[in-house]
């Protein structure tokens, strides 16, 4: 019975992230264009983008190898994957032992392995400028991230993303310095990993100042929409990955009755509200910094990431 | 029933045999075929040995033999921890003849390669079966010099001399700092068996020195940061399964001598160990791949790329000295299983890149990365492996790298627990170096695929290349699968290293074979586990899934059409990103720090018709810093000392009177 309904809330789960991830783009967008006082497209509008993509035929540059066919295909699985093992409302998933958080790291980083490969494929200058520069960003973006789950791993004493949700939600946490710097340093490698400002701009397509566009620019048809399935879901991850480490309150833990799954629910998806609302906020008060400013702003999180991790060893008490 | 040390002396035996043979018929054209089908052979059955010796829990075995010294003998021993590299050794040597069955018809000159290849592999296997100082010195000198002879092997190549001359000079350094270890370990007694030092009690100071020695004389061979000059030009100057081998194999042989003496002989160590190991390690791998992104030669790439793993395998060695230094047996097995893992790992998949870098060579003619490009249309099998290869070097699910390096940060996540400071500042330091060089690494392995493979030709070679022949790909495939099922069924692996860690730590991890779905749980459940099966499968279904759905319910159409490229892509291929401006940004990022990285553009003035430049200046720290006083210094005095070879007959004799009464003076002042 209990594993029954373990993967029942498994699948729930997965499908869950696959079918609110478009939406949440859409929030976000609406509410840039609200801020900016522009009316801005319908919430559902990233959904119709999607369909009318795959309704259409693909364009294929004429030296594309089946790595460039097989890639948009590949990205997507590991980041429905990496998306499928991060709690949203519930942390009692069944298959969260197969991978920790180290291995979700990773499976992202698979996603942007081959992204990369692909955007070098087709060999045409732009290409190779969205590879070199997302490269270079993961470069600095993946460190901080491991310290960042570093540092949390020492607090809650396992890297397993579940146990980690539980402790947090647990009273005995209370604020701790390292845990705010490990707050930080995620937000920003997640903005960073979502190319969003200031790292990079979701909607410009001026060719010189764009990094993850320029990489999938011969994409077309299908593959570009399991591309931007993938963005819209590794968006949502991020999100929800803040959520459940730093605010996991309302999730319900194991052994919970089937009314406290409707109470997360809705809190799950009152708080993705609330970040969409500040990460709008955010873009729309910010500015894009040059690529070669970057470094300054990962190397910060890295930075964070290293104190945060450092004070653990230090003393227990932070 | 005859012992195990004994069934891998008659491997070695005939290896030796077959050195023999390829003299006679070095210049037979079946000499080539003959040869390593032999070692292919003889490998794989003292490979079936070592596997046997290493699961089956047999205890050591030792044999002495009446040859080296009159009252010595030669002793040999093969325990867990020797079974455990012989397999790497011979796993390794089996690929590359089988590889070689190939590649070796290419050889313009099959003499010089063919005698001294067998007899390289015979040296590598004896010096993890020595168990005595000096049959283990003149093994490692034995295999030195097999080696050195491969790398010299097309002698005639600019900078090939350059490269065997450094390589002799750094190995003759090391066996030299090996020869003084030695010397401190055996003690007053000058026992020179393993088993008697292993009985002598060390001061620390001793015990010290004896580490920084191994540093020098185990880390040159292995290619520890600032000692690795000599590596990534020797490497990839010898015929590439030769330079898999090298790589793949030797810097392990390199890392069990580390093993054998720092774990083993040496006693108890002390914490203070761990650190130094642990910073080295840090900042080799750090090192070893900002290096290698800035290479554009496809081999020394991986030579550099070598460096780096060798500094991850350092870096788990040291946290395991550490643990072991404070009593926590557990975390000290997971630590040096993680590095034993790695050890294993990066034999696997650096063999399989320099076959595939072996493999563009035989096709194009060419190493150099920028004169490559489009590759995948030409050669799709090879670039199928190099790509399982690049992947599983990047440390990336489901492939077996990932395992290892997970086990590594596992371990660092064991260390707040440890009692010293200096542990618990460089510890979290040396993490955060780890987590940066595996995601430069991945950086790295994109740029290597990518301008090798991927994108249009840069050069007509590259435009008219073919797939290579049965024999390489049977030896890549092989190494590529192997990549695959340790990456998925990383539990199984584990077990078989228990024995080692048994051995040398006295701990061993958890039996991982009895977890639930092949996971492996390096402490208890609720703290960490991983299941690469699971990963892989959801990965599959997942992409299955999409492709039904996409499929089934999305429009299938496709079209053939130019590249869009924003609507300007400029025909030509030179036009594409290449593997220098690949690294532009990283190169800005580290490169104006470490290598001083500064790029002047020549721009002509207006109406002046030279073409614009750009110039890239780079400096080695290492070979500048360090090296280049060195050799000025040696240089200054043998300048000076080259004076005393003109000298007419009567200063010669003045010169030999002078010196017998300074002697004679001296022998008189001291008595």
């Amino acid at each position: 019975m209990v594993v029954i309904s373990d993967i029942l809330v498994q699948l729930g789960q997965m499908t869950l992230v696959l079918l609110l991830a478009p939406l949440l783009t859409g929030v976000v967008r609406k509410m840039k264009a609200r801020l900016l006082r522009r009316k801005g497209p319908s919430i559902l509008q990233p959904y119709r983008d999607l369909l009318r993509l795959l309704r259409k035929e693909v364009v294929l540059a004429e030296n594309a190898s089946w790595l460039f066919r097989v890639t948009p295909y590949v990205t997507f699985a590991a980041i429905w994957v990496a998306a499928a093992l991060v709690p949203t409302f519930a942390t009692g998933l069944e298959f969260n032992w197969s991978a920790d958080l180290i291995a979700i790291v990773a499976l992202l980083g698979s996603a942007r392995f081959f992204l990369a490969l692909a955007g070098m494929d087709v060999g045409t200058s732009f290409g190779g400028i969205g590879s070199s520069r997302e490269v270079m960003i993961a470069a600095l973006a993946e460190p901080a991230m491991l310290l960042m789950v570093f540092c949390v791993a020492l607090i809650a004493g396992s890297t397993q993303l579940s146990t980690v949700a539980t402790f947090m939600a647990s009273s005995e946490v209370g604020l701790r310095v390292s845990l705010g710097m490990a707050m930080i340093a995620l937000i920003m490698v997640a903005l960073a990993e979502n190319a969003r400002i200031p790292i990079d701009n979701p909607a410009t397509h001026l060719e010189l100042t764009m990094v993850h566009e320029a990489m999938i620019l011969e994409y077309s048809g299908r593959h570009l929409a399991m591309i931007e399935f993938g963005a819209f879901l590794k968006l949502q991850l991020y999100v929800s990955l803040i959520i459940c480490v730093f605010f996991p309150w309302q999730i319900t833990t194991e052994g919970a009755g089937p009314l406290s799954y409707l109470v997360s629910v809705a809190a799950y998806i009152l708080k993705l509200l609330i970040a969409s609302f500040l990460l709008a906020v955010f873009e729309t008060a910010t500015a894009k910094v040059r690529v070669f400013r970057v470094p300054e702003f990962l190397g910060a999180a890295l930075m964070l990431g290293l104190l945060g991790t450092l004070l653990r060893f230090v003393s227990r008490g932070f | 029933m005859i012992s195990t040390v004994v069934q891998q002396l008659w491997c070695v035996a005939a290896l030796l045999a077959t050195t023999v043979l390829a003299i006679a018929t070095s210049r037979s054209r079946r000499s080539t075929a003959v040869v390593y089908g032999a070692t292919f052979a003889i490998s794989a059955i003292a490979l079936a040995e070592a596997l046997h010796a290493l699961i089956a829990h047999s205890n050591a075995t030792e044999l002495i033999l009446p040859v080296g010294l009159p009252w010595l003998g030669s002793h040999f021993r093969l325990d867990a921890l020797a079974a455990f590299f012989l397999a790497v050794v011979n796993l390794g040597g089996a690929a590359a003849s089988l590889y070689g069955l190939g590649y070796g018809s290419h050889e313009t000159t099959p003499h010089r390669v063919l005698p001294f290849f067998p007899a390289f592999l015979a040296g590598m296997n004896l010096v993890v079966l020595a168990d005595d100082a000096f049959t283990y010195l003149l093994c490692w000198e034995f295999m030195s010099l097999a080696s050195w002879a491969l790398v010299m092997s097309h002698h005639r190549e600019a900078d090939n001399a350059r490269a065997g001359y450094v390589y002799l000079v750094m190995a003759s350094f090391g066996t030299l700092a090996l020869l003084l270890a030695f010397g401190l370990l055996s003690g007053a007694g000058g026992s020179y068996s393993f088993a008697a030092m292993r009985a002598i009690q060390h001061t620390p100071s001793e015990a010290a020195l004896v580490l920084a020695l191994m540093l020098l004389g185990a880390g040159s061979k292995a290619g520890l940061v600032p000692l690795h000059v000599w590596l990534p030009l020797a490497h990839p100057a010898a015929p590439s399964h030769v330079s898999a081998l090298m790589s793949g194999v030797m810097t392990k042989v390199a890392v069990y001598g580390f093993i054998r003496v720092v774990f083993d002989l040496l006693g108890p160590p002390s914490w203070s160990a761990g650190v130094v190991v642990l910073i080295l390690g840090g900042v080799t791998a750090v090192m070893g791949i900002l290096y290698a992104l800035m290479e554009k030669d496809l081999k020394r790439l991986l030579a550099y790329s070598t460096i780096e793993n060798i500094g991850v395998v350092f870096a788990s060695l040291g946290l395991a000295l550490a643990f072991q230094a404070n009593g926590y047996g557990l975390a000290a097995a997971l630590a040096f299983t993680a590095a034993l893992f790695h050890v294993l790992n990066h034999s696997f998949f650096k063999s399989l890149l320099f076959f595939g870098a072996g493999a563009v060579l035989t096709a194009t003619g060419e190493r150099d990365m920028e004169k490559l490009g489009g590759l995948i249309h030409r050669m799709p099998l090879t670039s199928f492996v190099f790509l399982v290869g690049c992947v599983a070097i990047s440390a990336l699910p489901p492939f077996n790298g990932f395992v290892s390096e997970w086990l590594m940060f596992q371990a660092v996540l064991q260390s707040p627990d440890l009692p010293q400071w200096m542990l618990k500042i460089m510890v979290p330091a040396v993490g955060a170096l780890l987590a940066l060089a595996a995601a430069l690494a991945a950086a790295c392995f994109v740029k290597a695929f990518g301008i090798t493979f991927l994108g249009r030709a840069r050069s007509t070679a590259a435009e008219t290349a073919a797939e290579v022949d049965r024999y390489c790909l049977a030896a890549m495939f092989g190494l590529a699968a192997l990549c695959f099922l340790a990456g998925i069924l990383p539990g199984l692996v584990i077990d078989a290293l228990s024995p080692v860690a048994t051995a040398v730590i006295g701990h061993r991890m958890p039996v991982q074979a009895s977890d639930a779905w092949l996971s492996i749980v390096p402490i208890e459940e609720s703290r960490s586990s991983y299941n690469g099966l699971l990963v892989f499968i959801f990965i599959t279904a997942a992409a299955s899934l999409a492709v039904y759905f996409i499929h089934r319910f999305a429009s299938r159409a496709i079209r053939r059409g130019p590249a869009w490229g924003c609507g300007f892509a400029d025909p030509a291929p030179a036009a594409q990103y290449s593997g220098v401006s690949f690294v532009q940004p990283i190169r800005r990022v580290f490169g104006t720090l470490i290598f001083q990285a500064r790029e002047h553009v020549d721009m002509p003035p207006p109406g002046d018709l030279r073409p614009a430049r750009l110039r890239i200046d780079m400096h080695d720290p290492v070979w500048e810093r360090l090296y280049t006083p060195v050799t000025e210094t040696v240089w200054f005095f043998a300048d000076r000392l080259n004076q005393l070879q003109f000298l007419t007959i009567r200063r010669y004799l003045s010169l030999v009177f002078a010196t017998l009464v300074t002697l004679l003076l001296a022998l008189a002042i001291w008595s």
